[in-house]
């Protein structure tokens, strides 16, 4: 489902070098968790995945369903079934959560050729996954993110991925900020979204988030490359020792 | 009225001056008012005010405004709906008091009346020398609405003052007189159908422990030129939220004088402007603080696009006996095109030693961090913009705390962004 191969990217305004060779396969129905000390690049990938122009890719591709999403914007890209769970979700003041959710899916469903959705539809779908995931409908009112706090952003952020039903999910830090009761729910969120057509990629700093969403394969990011692939037990090892030693082996 | 003379007249002032002798036979008034219009004519005779008047530094009134469209008493205009549903619409149409109807809670006279016999004479007249929207109203002024709502009243439904051209010249006025300790929603709206010279001057008397929230909807046509005023007076714990919504003319002057007279009195300012095309959107603010323990807050969102250009300028002064006043003025502007202009000039006057007052100014882009929040979500980047600017101008209109008022006014939001988007 997604391929990255060989990709080179930098910052625009600077030129820096953040990505260098970065190669990565995540097949439909795995759940990948890339993991890398601060610095390392993990969350620069997920923002040139989803798209944004702060970052240039100089060589390389990324394949999203055997095509290349370069010259996509963000909006085409999210049409297409891309979702990135941001790691610090901003707050747009003036915009009400529930206006954005109907805006948002119905101009991804224009983006398909689907009709758009009546309004008591609407409510129903934003109902059941606000309950699902523990949160009330009068955050909803609210402008988007405004005032909420960390752990309701996060939760803000997998109702969206519910309701968008994307088909390449991208969670950066997803953990950061949530004490453990949010990260279960967060986690279940996730979980209850894996599927054999949706593939799904897990940034995190720690393996704590991993106890709760069982990743398929872990890749360790360091420099702007992967340097080491593994299953979950990679994770584990890396609890316990910390990245130097892997990245003593890959330097 | 400028205190230098001018070198020579524009065809504007030649107009403006020249036509008095033939219009003063149509003028309503009694021999004070005649006298009044005498001496507004008299000012006219200096000149408009140009550049080097500070109040009228950033609109150039003398050149913008180089040719005066002549009057058309042939032309009628039509009431238009009211901004929300239920309201008592009291409607001047080319200039023209309409029908006055009852309203429960408020009795309500033509101006015409009022000037007629001379009960209104003290309230025409120039402010200053460079008064030019009060002397060019009081020397044409030929009608409008008087209104008093009684004292206690509450009025269930909004009062909407219209205001419609159909061409040529309008010089329109209205009175409103809250008595104490009565409540009020009133809407004045600004409107026509051609390129006329309108002027219009809304005097407001809260008295105390009354409250009143009142909507100047400013939607002239894009070669339109409104001259305005905004006067008020506020009581003992009178409270009065103030909301502009400017959104069309190519020459707009909205002057808003304020005097929070009586202790413990509270005027809340929000204004939108949407400027596009060519248009000269000018809100001119002078706000008094004269006595203890009153409070204001003053927020100006701006939208400007195409070679628009927008001035404010907020005055707040604040009297020496006026302690414990607390004063907050910001002018948010958001810069669409490379061509627009935003000028904001926030002045403090402090006489007084224990206040609290403070301004700020911005002038920014869209966000590209929420832009690319919103376009990770699937929306396309116009209709995110789109939601971006109208997010910026609707927190200012949701402050107004009536769900039915806002509503309307989101309405006529997105009606200008249909047409100038």
């Amino acid at each position: 489902m997604l391929e990255i191969k060989n990709l080179h990217a930098r910052i625009a305004e600077d030129g820096t070098e953040i990505i260098r060779g970065l190669n990565l396969t995540v097949k439909a129905g795995e759940v990948a968790a890339i993991m890398g000390p601060n610095g390392s690049g993990k969350s620069t990938l997920s923002y040139i995945l989803a798209g944004r122009e702060d970052y240039e890719v100089t060589e390389g591709d990324i394949l999203y369903n055997g095509e290349s999403i370069l010259e996509m914007d963000p909006a085409e890209r999210a049409a297409a079934g891309i979702f990135l769970a941001f790691q610090y979700p901003l707050e747009i003041p003036g915009v009400a959560t529930m206006e954005f959710l109907k805006v948002a899916m119905n101009a991804q469903r224009k983006a398909r050729g689907e009709p758009e959705l009546k309004i008591p539809d609407l409510l129903k779908k934003v109902r059941e996954a606000a309950g699902s995931l523990d949160m009330n409908m009068d955050m909803l009112k609210r402008p988007l993110n405004v005032g909420f706090s960390g752990g309701e952003k996060k939760r803000a952020e997998i109702l969206q991925m519910k309701l968008l039903e994307p088909k390449l999910c991208v969670l950066d830090e997803t953990d950061s900020g949530l004490d453990i009761d949010a990260l279960k729910i967060v986690a279940e969120g996730v979980n209850a979204l894996r599927s054999p057509d949706r593939a799904i990629v897990v940034i995190t700093h720690y393996q704590r988030l991993l106890e709760y969403i069982v990743p398929d394969s872990v890749h360790v990011l360091y420099k702007g490359q992967v340097v080491k692939s593994g299953d979950k037990s990679l994770a584990l090892e890396l609890e316990e020792n910390g990245y130097a030693g892997i990245v003593g082996e890959a330097a | 009225m400028n205190i230098q003379t001018q070198p020579q007249r524009t065809p504007a002032e030649t107009a403006l001056i020249d036509a008095f002798g033939e219009r003063v036979s149509y003028l309503p008034g009694d021999s004070v008012v005649t006298v009044k219009r005498d001496e507004a004519i008299e000012a006219l005779k200096t000149g408009l005010p140009n550049r080097k008047v500070e109040a009228w530094h950033y609109t150039d009134l003398r050149r913008l405004l180089a040719t005066v469209p002549a009057w058309d008493g042939t032309l009628a205009a039509e009431a238009c709906e009211p901004l929300v549903a239920g309201s008592s619409v009291l409607a001047v149409l080319n200039g023209q008091a309409g029908k006055v109807g009852t309203i429960d809670g408020l009795t309500v006279e033509r101006l015409a009346d009022k000037l007629t016999d001379g009960s209104l004479a003290d309230t025409l007249g120039t402010l200053d020398a460079a008064d030019a929207v009060g002397a060019i109203n009081t020397a044409y002024v030929a009608d409008g609405f008087a209104l008093a709502i009684a004292s206690g009243a509450a009025l269930d439904a909004p009062v909407e003052l219209q205001n419609v051209q159909a061409g040529g010249q309008t010089h329109v006025r209205f009175d409103v007189r809250a008595g104490a300790g009565s409540k009020a929603t009133i809407v004045e709206r600004q409107t026509g159908t051609a390129d006329a010279l309108a002027t219009s001057i809304s005097s407001l008397d809260v008295a105390d422990g009354a409250e009143v929230v009142w909507i100047i909807l400013q939607e002239q046509p894009d070669d339109a030129t409104h001259l305005a005023r905004f006067q008020g007076r506020l009581g003992k714990d009178a409270r009065l939220t103030l909301f502009i919504m400017n959104a069309g003319g190519k020459l707009v002057r909205q002057e808003v004088n304020v005097d929070a007279a009586g202790e413990g009195a509270d005027f809340q300012l929000r204004g939108v402007n949407l400027l596009a095309g060519e248009t000269h959107s000018d809100i001119t603010m002078q706000l008094d603080h004269s006595r203890e323990h009153t409070t204001s807050t003053e927020v100006l969102r701006n939208v400007v696009t195409d070679r628009a250009q927008g001035v404010f300028q907020g005055q707040i002064r604040v009297a020496q006996r006026a302690q414990k006043t607390d004063a907050r003025m910001a002018c948010n502007t958001l810069l669409l095109s490379d061509d627009g202009e935003f000028s904001t000039k926030p002045e403090l006057e402090i006489f007084a030693d224990d206040v609290a007052c403070g301004h700020g100014a911005t002038v920014t882009e869209i966000d590209h961090n929420h832009l690319f929040y919103l376009m990770a979500r699937g929306v396309p980047e116009k209709d995110a913009r789109g939601l971006l600017v109208k997010a910026f101008l609707a927190e200012v209109i949701e402050e107004l705390d009536d769900e039915v008022v806002i509503e309307a006014l989101e309405a006529r939001l997105n009606a200008w962004f249909d047409a100038h988007g």
